[in-house]
């Protein structure tokens, strides 16, 4: 194989424009594989590990350890022995000139920007990505989260599919009026949400209370789901950490709310600055400390979760799989233990509960998977 | 989530809270611009065009234009919250405070104390501060020192966009009088905010930088000199926090204390004169709570002790530059360049 | 309108309420139980007692450093005043306020003011929110003749009159601001400066409960029925100095004495009304009576009053801070 291949700074969330690479975990010359970490990349929003999204032998290096540079520049090459030094040179010549070029034409250039539909006289934000054919893939975020919280998913997803990240009545830029906020509304909205967009069937991926909804649609509408992929779900035991859902309702401060934030993922060090501030800066808007006190006496009523859907789990029409960090602090990974055969289970020691973004190479390929099948 | 200017900013929060609370009027000079004439009667919108387009949304009702007279319709205000409204008046300039002064630290701001805290009086005053715009000595004071020294009201101070909505919803929210100081230089800077209301609470200070080797805490206009400095030196290594206490009245104190305490080296930017300032009070502060913790001595950036100039090459030596702010740093942290 | 037998009683009892106090607060002031400075509205009573019988309290007033008598025509609470007077925790204000910051909104009472020319600004205000918020309440700024050449003033005339709000300057001219006549400081006349803004102005005699009364009725009408403003230049007299302590050496010997005799506002309410038949003698004795037990009790009270402690020096800075 003499093809080059380049490796990239990647574009995580909507807002990124650059990221510094903090450090390459290879040097120069190593064989990396496809999903490997390669790197840690830090955004002004978040800290992360780096995947690479090629194999072959790493040839060349373009960014040194701590260098911000913008989206979509060349942080590598990797090419086989075949390939002459002198081939890769001009190569990197060629791709920084024409770089160079994309970056001063895209400067006014938008990339996809969330718009809103309105469900049921609600207001419901979501982003829509990619166009594939087939069914679309809908993204449902947990308590308190936001469809941002698919950063590093649904652009992956969106290279074969339509995405919809979206976010749920009370979250992000939906309208903070969330009924009766049990479950069942909450999944009768993503109904609404699919009817308005003209989705018969939808593959849903939902992170903890938006893994319950997603039960809850695979189990009470399988007509509308072609799958369920369940990341650290809800609705599959009794337990939830309260001092997480009160900690996050409370904390109006970034040094009490960034402890909090870091109860979500197994490495504290992946929750930037930026990122309790973006968490502060939604749980200011109007309505918002409402509507999170009413999902949360709804959903985790009495300080234990108020829907099991485990019984029903065995008798689901749709494929469903559940994927769970054991390192949860929220949702804990016993959860996923005695599920009927019929689903699959995929566990992460090294995770915590926000295993698609800790494990987000991994959850992608998952979620295709499923897809694909289809 | 829309980029916005500060001005759009400020405008949202007052159409915001107009529609709202119908409570909520603004009043002051040319606030709507054109009144009795036989021309356009949404000329102006304030001298910066900040409240252009509420008065064909609320009518002349509620967006007041008053007579060049501060006492009157600053006191007017007052007595308007003390009886029931919620009204915004916009004090031009802050300089003007020498012909209204009386209204806001004898009356609005010592109703409820010497009332036996049986008066609410609701008032936000708007009012632009700030040097940069070659204004000269009567129309670029800081001034907010002073209303800060006085019991009873609050001060903010944003430092960008979406600072601005959400503090200026908050100070309309607030049932103590409020005076919110905009920085004449900042009407055009962008950023991001959100449509939807969001109040910023007060006396709650932001961290907008995270660093190791020095503490900068800024003021306003300053906090943007005080992070673009931070991020200059960062590309050498040296990293510095940067605190934006938002309001000095009330004042995140514990902030303060708890971000000079964690790197030790403390540099304090202040656009005020430098006696009884922002900078002298923080400094203050910190000795006395912190001493122990510090590794040098406090550098303080201020304006001078003199009048703002008029002249162009005068009035950029007057305010504190990014070069001093920067020289501070590297002193407090003995890394030269 | 007329003045019920009811509205005469309650006119008299507010009369005699403003001097018993005043004349409590003067003894007790000399006697050395009084901190601070007073300002006493003996003298005066007509003038406060014949605007507010118009108003309730939905309208507001804001008064001046001279301001006992403004809260009692109020109907502020005669015992919590004097209990604030004499600086305790119980007092209308909570000791905090004191004599020259007597208020009651609950009552439409923005204030007494320490500072000369504080109020009409303020009223502008009261009256554009009854305006805005249609409330149908007017508000009634009083000052001395000492604070009407006050640039706050004449702003707010402007202002009252341009926005067309529900106001009512009432000018109480006692001759005097500090030690200094008004014959010297005072250019031109009080309702002149009303006209020179077409504000409706008119000059009645405060000693006369019934002159003031009826120049009231037309300016809160006026108001009422969104006329805007009106401004009432009331001639007054103080029988006591400017603060308690002032030995008045700027004024001739006989002054007080000779309005006192030939003047006084209780008296000459008395007289009128007995002479026309509309109370008898006997109704106002009683009325001297239970108003002078009333204000010797409030002495008692306030004497022996707790004083505020030390947990209520910062509390009342702010609502929340």
């Amino acid at each position: 194989m003499s093809e080059i291949q380049t490796i990239v700074m990647p574009k995580w969330g909507l807002a990124m424009q650059e990221g510094m690479l903090a450090a390459w975990h290879v040097e120069e010359g190593a064989t990396v594989s496809k999903g490997q970490e390669i790197a840690d990349i830090e955004t002004s929003k978040i800290a992360n590990a780096f995947e690479s999204p090629v194999s072959g032998k790493l040839r060349r290096i373009l960014v040194t350890g701590g260098e911000t540079v913008p989206v979509g520049a060349l942080l590598g090459v990797v090419a086989d022995e075949s390939v002459s030094d002198a081939e890769i040179g001009s190569f990197v010549d060629d791709f920084q000139a024409k770089f160079a070029e994309q970056l001063a034409a895209s400067a006014s250039e938008k990339g996809p920007e969330p718009e809103t539909v309105e469900v049921a006289g609600q207001r419901i934000r979501y982003l829509q990505i990619g166009d594939g054919a087939g069914a679309p893939i809908v993204l449902i975020h947990g308590y308190g989260g936001d469809l941002n919280n698919f950063l590093f998913n649904q652009p992956a997803l969106a290279e074969k599919h339509t995405t919809y990240a979206i976010d749920l009545p009370g979250h992000g830029g939906s309208s903070k009026d969330v009924g009766e906020a049990d479950i069942a509304s909450q999944a009768k909205t993503v109904l609404g949400f699919l009817d308005a967009k003209g989705i018969q069937k939808a593959h849903l991926a939902g992170h903890s209370m938006g893994g319950g909804v997603s039960l809850y649609l695979a189990t009470h509408h399988p007509d509308r789901v072609a799958s369920a992929t369940l990341l650290a779900p809800a609705g599959l035991g009794p337990d939830i950490s309260m001092e997480y859902i009160n900690g996050f309702i409370e904390a109006s401060r970034r040094k009490k709310l960034e402890p909090i934030l870091q109860m979500l993922v197994a490495k504290p060090e992946m929750v930037t600055g930026d990122m309790v501030e973006d968490v502060l800066k939604f749980k200011r808007l109007d309505g918002v400390d409402a509507a999170l006190k009413k999902v949360r006496d709804a959903v985790f009523a009495g300080g234990k979760q108020a829907l099991s859907l485990r019984d029903q789990l065995g008798s689901a029409k749709v494929p469903v799989q559940v994927i769970w960090g054991t390192q949860d602090k929220i949702v804990p990974a016993k959860h996923a233990e005695g599920l009927p055969g019929s689903v699959k289970v995929t566990t992460f020691d090294d995770a915590g509960h926000l295993i698609h973004m800790e494990k987000s190479a991994e959850v992608n390929q998952a979620i295709l998977a499923f897809a694909a099948a289809d | 989530m829309a980029k916005k200017s500060y001005r759009q900013a400020i405008s949202e929060a007052l159409r915001q809270e107009m529609e709202r609370d119908h409570r909520v009027i603004v009043l002051g000079e040319d606030i709507a611009g054109g009144a009795g004439g036989d021309a356009e009667q949404d000329a102006w919108g304030g001298p910066m065009g900040v409240t252009k387009g509420l008065l064909p949304l609320f009518g002349r009702e509620r967006v007041i234009d008053t007579p060049i007279t501060e006492s009157g319709f600053i006191g007017a205000a007052v007595g308007a919250a003390a009886t029931g409204l919620r009204p915004v008046a916009d004090l031009m300039f802050v300089d003007f405070m020498g012909v209204c002064f009386d209204q806001i630290f004898n009356q609005a701001a010592k109703f409820k104390y010497m009332f036996g805290g049986k008066a609410t009086t609701p008032v936000v005053i708007r009012t632009m501060y700030g040097a940069g715009f070659r204004a000269a000595s009567q129309h670029s004071q800081c001034l907010y020192n002073i209303f800060t020294h006085i019991p009873g009201l609050k001060v903010a101070l944003p430092s960008n966009p979406y600072e601005a909505k959400g503090l200026m919803i908050q100070a309309i929210r607030d049932d103590d009088p409020v005076i919110f100081f905009e920085h004449k230089a900042m009407y055009d800077m962008e950023g991001e905010v959100p449509d939807e209301s969001y109040a910023i609470p007060f006396g709650q200070a932001n961290v907008t930088r995270e660093g190791d080797d020095a503490t900068i805490i800024a003021f306003g206009r300053m906090v943007n000199f005080a992070n673009t400095v931070a991020d200059k030196l960062s590309k050498e290594g040296i990293t510095c926090t940067v605190v934006d206490p938002r309001t000095t009245s009330p004042l995140d104190t514990e902030t303060i204390l708890e971000t000079a305490a964690e790197t030790g080296r403390v540099v304090v930017v202040d656009e005020a004169h430098p006696r009884c300032n922002m900078a002298t009070d923080v400094s203050a502060l910190i000795c006395q709570e912190a001493f122990d913790k510090l590794k040098a001595p406090i550098k303080m950036v201020t304006a001078p002790h003199a009048p703002v100039p008029f002249s162009a090459a005068l009035e950029d030596l007057y305010i504190p530059s990014m070069d001093k702010i920067e020289a501070a740093v590297r002193s407090v942290t003995g890394k030269s360049h | 309108m007329q003045l019920s037998r009811e509205d005469l009683l309650k006119a008299y009892r507010r009369m005699v309420m403003i001097r018993e106090f005043e004349e409590a607060v003067h003894e007790e002031f000399s006697a050395g139980s009084i901190p601070g400075f007073v300002h006493l509205y003996a003298g005066e009573e007509a003038s406060g007692v014949g605007v507010c019988m118009h108003l309730n309290d939905n309208d507001y007033i804001a008064s001046t450093h001279r301001g006992h008598g403004h809260c009692l025509a109020k109907d502020c609470d005669e015992h919590a005043m004097m209990l604030e007077i004499f600086g305790k925790k119980e007092g209308l204000c909570g000791g905090k306020g004191g004599s020259m910051h007597i208020a009651d909104l609950s009552k439409g009472m923005m204030g007494a003011n320490g500072i000369v020319g504080g109020g009409p600004p303020l009223i502008c205000g009261a009256a554009l929110t009854a305006k805005t918020l249609k409330t149908g309440g007017v508000a009634v700024a009083f000052v001395g003749d000492g604070a009407s050449n006050q640039g706050t003033v004449f702003e707010s005339y402007n202002l009252a009159k341009i926005l067309n709000l529900p106001a009512i300057f009432v000018v109480e001219d006692n001759g005097y601001a500090e030690a200094t006549s008004s014959r010297y400081s005072v250019a031109g006349s009080q309702v002149n400066r009303g006209k020179a803004f077409d504000i409706p102005a008119v000059e009645v005699d405060g000693s006369d409960f019934f002159a003031v009364w009826e120049a009231a009725r037309e300016a809160v009408e006026r108001a009422r029925n969104g006329g805007g403003p009106s401004l009432i230049h009331s001639r007054v007299l103080r029988y006591y100095g400017h603060f308690e302590g002032d030995a008045m050496t700027y004024r001739p010997a006989d002054e007080v004495a000779n309005y006192r005799a030939q003047k006084d506002p209780l008296m000459q309410f008395r007289r009128r009304v007995t002479e026309a038949g509309l109370l008898d003698g006997s109704a106002l004795d009683e009325i001297d009576r239970s108003v002078k037990d009333r204000i010797a009790q409030c002495v008692v009270q306030a004497k022996s009053a707790p004083e505020p402690t030390e947990a209520d020096l910062l509390t009342d800075v702010y609502i929340s801070y």
